[in-house]
């Protein structure tokens, strides 16, 4: 059997840590080979090697049996070698055909020539099945239909070794199916796929084999029709994992949060995106707000908090009218807030573990007096929550957060935030980009909460997320609430219905 | 604080002395092309500066290190909350025009008026910064912008108040303070044996340590560096940024205000307040002074020192025929070289690394077995470190 890829004995060395040991992968002419590993596992590394974005410390690359140096992503270009990359590289405000042909432009006379690009990409979204608007600009179509210009970008550059890093975060569940239908397509017109994901599922539904990563080491190649998830999550976590939580129904008590006809104006757009919004959490339930990325959930999340105002509306937390207060008001009054971006809110990256860790109370009279710190009450504290809440680094409360890895930092704010007298916790994809380990951790945590008859919100883009917790789910779309449902009571299609706006109850 | 001399303050003291040297050297070569017969005696006056004449040098140091110790705390104060100040010349020419301005024109017992007169340049700094702290604040105008553009009204503003009150038409510059606004020499003249001293250097190392203090010890400093190092998670923490804002660069300010008295109530044979068309100099070495001290308020008085010391030179440097302009060059490159030794860090650990990898014996490296799980995989998970992100 031909390798199309070949990367031998990789070895690749930043300061303090060795992101990839040893490694090798071997990917097959015409295969879909998933690269599986948790965050921090060397697989951003060792695509990016591929790529030609990093050289490798030690280790062979060969491609198609000769062996290369790829310098750059020229050269991976000219071998053929093409990537979607997690965050997609468009420029908004061109059209689709403009940023195909961005870096491959035709020229006549020295001037621009689109004709033949336009007809070379409409034959090969033909080909693909991959049908999308031309003269569309990027920042008006959906981000399914930009990941779509991103896999005509690599097809236009004649590419037939494509990795796909992360392709399914932003999208809903259709538009994953019709992602994987298009991969196969490939794989039939003799293509070779590289797909990196710490999503067992997809592998399991898509990939013919699959290369395991743990912290930089290599762990092993397996094939995935012989393998069941559960040994993958082995493998890549390095030890047992349970999927499934076990709970009790929940027996909801008062209404703790209340939400009524919030309206959001949106300061670039001046559109609102929150279009009365109203709901309730009780006590002892978590209610999960579903949706798809950018429907309005970050917006109904800030408001509740406090981070952003409202233009119209009222927000109750224990009867009492909470709309107009200060965030350190609401929370005093009993929120806690886990935020959807940990190092743009959560934390201070400057700053240590321990100061991390008083973010919210610094001011209380537990750690100061007439303004001087109490140091040994703040080590106490910090020493406390990191036992408590398992939270590892290297010199405990002295640790820089910046050098903590990205599911201890979610765990520092985890221990800050459900360690203060609350009545509600505000989760904001509180497990987004952490590994199966972390994610079932933070599960747990909140599931104790509910079953301590506190009110969860949490705001989740995963559906396996919201299935694994979800008491009540609400449907997000376009700054509404388009659906409330009991989890036992729906599926994950007819949650995909009412994600993409094609169903309203 | 035995841990604290182990972490990597050392690392970084260490990469400022090598700056130094590096600049140092950088010097003798400029004085090499100049004028190569010189050239080490110049660099032997530069070294000795601090103690040639014994105390009298040594007081001339520490004469030249106030202003530039409490610039330099202005500039780190407000890098250390996250705002690049470049307009403490600004407000160190108002805050020397309202201490100037008090000490010529009012009439207070002796005892008390150097200390109105120096309370006068604090309050007038701190006003001069207010401005660009609110655009900064509520209207999210850079501080950059707003302070170069308060330097220059600051020089037109200090100039026209200076002619309308306080000017001596015959010397065309502000008259002389009384004998009372100015800054008691505290007895070290007498212990340094040089009669320029005032107690200015005091004045400077309390600020250092009330700077020190407020950054590291209270629940206020924590606030403005929150603010400083994010302002979301500071504003998602219940801190309100804005004022937080406007308090910080106040004090960086009042700061200003305080260097501009210090160097200006003086005696008649000290620094006077020109009316010309010159932003003073002394807020942009207060920016070398914060980058070499790494914005740490101890770190800048020990920059300080260091700058009034090879400030020192001065005279010496003349007497070997070459110019003071020598020093600003020397000065400038230990800042470039400053930048460069934490470049250079990386790859200095790398040397040590690969010396000590002569005394291990070398790992044996088994080629990975493609296709199976290897059973001796002990089933650990650590999160623990990810560096270098």
């Amino acid at each position: 059997m031909s390798y199309v890829i070949e990367m031998l004995n990789i070895t690749k060395a930043f300061p303090g840590i060795i992101a990839n040991d040893n490694v090798t992968l071997q990917v097959k002419q015409g295969e879909i080979h998933a690269l599986l590993g948790e965050n921090g596992a060397g697989k951003s590394t060792l695509m990016s090697i591929l790529f030609g974005l990093y050289q490798p410390d030690e280790g062979i690359i060969k491609v198609r049996g000769d062996v290369v140096r790829i310098k750059s992503p020229n050269d991976a270009n000219d071998l053929q070698i093409g990537m979607v990359h997690q965050h997609f590289k468009l420029v908004e405000n061109y059209t689709v055909l403009e940023n195909i042909i961005l870096g491959r432009e035709d020229r006549k006379y020295g001037f621009l020539t689109k004709q033949k690009a336009r007809e070379k990409i409409l034959s090969l979204a033909e080909h693909y099945g991959l049908h999308i608007d031309l003269d569309a600009k990027i920042e008006d179509i959906t981000v399914g239909m930009q990941q779509r210009v991103e896999i005509l970008k690599m097809l236009y550059r004649d590419a037939d070794i494509l990795i796909f890093d992360e392709p399914t975060a932003v999208l809903t569940p259709q538009e994953i199916s019709e992602l994987m239908n298009n991969m196969r397509n490939m794989i039939k017109e003799g293509k070779s796929i590289i797909l990196i994901t710490h999503k067992l599922n997809e592998i399991k539904s898509v990939a013919d084999r699959c290369s395991v990563l743990r912290k930089g080491k290599y762990i092993g190649t397996v094939d995935v029709k012989d393998t069941s998830i559960e040994k993958m999550a082995e493998m890549m976590v390095g030890r047992k994992v349970s999927f499934y939580i076990d709970r009790d129904e929940a027996t909801p008590g008062d209404v703790i949060l209340e939400v009524s006809n919030i309206n959001h104006l949106n300061d670039f757009t001046k559109h609102n995106d929150l279009k009365d919004v109203s709901f309730e959490v009780r006590s002892g339930e978590i209610v999960v707000i579903a949706g798809i990325e950018g429907n309005g959930q970050s917006q109904l999340a800030g408001v509740i908090t406090g981070l952003n105002n409202p233009s119209s509306g009222q927000i109750h937390l224990n009867g009492i009218d909470i709309t107009r207060k200060s965030i350190r008001q609401k929370t005093l009054s009993g929120i806690s807030h886990i935020p959807e971006d940990r190092h743009k809110h959560g934390l201070v990256l400057d700053f240590n573990l321990a100061e991390n860790l008083i973010l919210q109370t610094y001011f209380t009279d537990e750690f100061q007096k007439y303004g001087f710190f109490k140091f040994k009450k703040i080590h106490d504290k910090s020493e406390h929550l990191i036992d408590n809440f398992d939270i590892r680094s290297a010199q405990r409360g002295k640790t820089l957060m910046r050098s903590m890895s990205g599911g201890n930092q979610q765990k520092a704010i985890i221990a800050r935030e459900l360690s203060r007298p609350m009545d509600l916790v505000v989760a904001v994809q509180p497990t987004r980009g952490l590994d199966v380990g972390a994610i079932e951790y933070i599960h747990k945590q909140l599931i104790h909460l509910r079953n301590e008859k506190k009110a969860i919100l949490v705001f989740s883009l995963e559906l396996d997320e919201v299935f694994a917790i979800a008491d009540r789910i609400l449907v997000m779309f376009e700054g509404r609430i388009v659906a409330n449902l009991l989890t036992k009571d729906t599926n994950e299609n007819e949650l995909g219905l009412y994600m993409s706006g094609s169903k309203e109850a | 604080m035995k841990k604290f001399w182990q972490t990597s303050a050392v690392e970084k003291t260490l990469a400022t002395l090598i700056s130094i040297v590096a600049g140092l050297l950088f010097g003798l070569i400029i004085m090499l092309i100049i004028n190569p017969p010189m050239a080490f005696g110049g660099l032997g006056a530069i070294i000795t500066a601090g103690f040639l004449e014994g105390g009298s040098s040594m007081g001339r140091v520490l004469f030249n290190a106030a202003p530039l110790i409490i610039t330099g705390l202005a500039v780190a104060f407000a890098f250390k909350t996250g705002l690049f100040n470049i307009g403490v010349s600004g407000q160190l020419m108002i805050g020397a025009f309202c201490a100037v301005y008090v000490g010529v024109k009012w009439n207070l017992p002796p005892s008390i008026h150097w200390l109105v007169a120096l309370l006068a340049g604090v309050v007038g700094g701190a006003v001069w910064a207010i401005i660009p702290a609110l655009l900064k604040a509520f209207r999210n105008v850079h501080e950059v912008v707003a302070t170069i553009m308060m330097n220059y009204i600051a020089m037109y503003t200090s100039k026209m108040l200076i002619e309308a009150t306080i000017y001596d038409t015959v010397r065309q510059e502000a008259q002389q303070v009384v004998v009372g606004a100015r800054i008691p020499t505290m007895g070290l003249d007498q212990l340094f044996g040089y009669d320029k001293i005032n107690g200015g250097i005091i004045i400077a190392i309390i600020a250092a340590i009330i700077i020190y203090i407020l950054l590291e010890k209270t629940t206020f400093g924590f606030q403005l560096k929150a603010v400083g190092f994010n302002r979301n998670a500071a504003r998602y923490a219940g801190v309100n940024d804005r004022s937080n804002i406007v308090y910080s660069l106040i004090i960086s300010g009042a700061l200003a205000g305080l260097a501009g008295a210090v160097i200006y109530l003086v005696s008649g044979t000290g620094m006077k307040l020109e009316t010309s068309y010159v932003i003073s100099p002394y807020g942009f070495q207060g920016i070398a002074v914060a980058l070499l001290g790494m914005s740490n308020p101890l770190g800048t008085l020990a920059a300080g020192f260091f700058f009034g010391y090879i400030e020192a030179a001065n005279q010496e440097l003349q007497s070997w025929d070459f110019k003071r302009e020598i020093i600003d060059i020397i000065s400038s490159s230990i800042i470039y070289f400053s930048a460069f030794t934490l470049f250079f860090q990386k790859y200095a650990r790398k040397v040590v690394a690969f010396f000590s990898s002569f005394n291990k014996p070398k790992g044996d490296k088994t080629p990975p077995s493609g296709g199976e799980i290897k059973p001796n995989d002990t089933l650990s998970l650590e999160g623990g470190q990810e560096n270098g992100k």
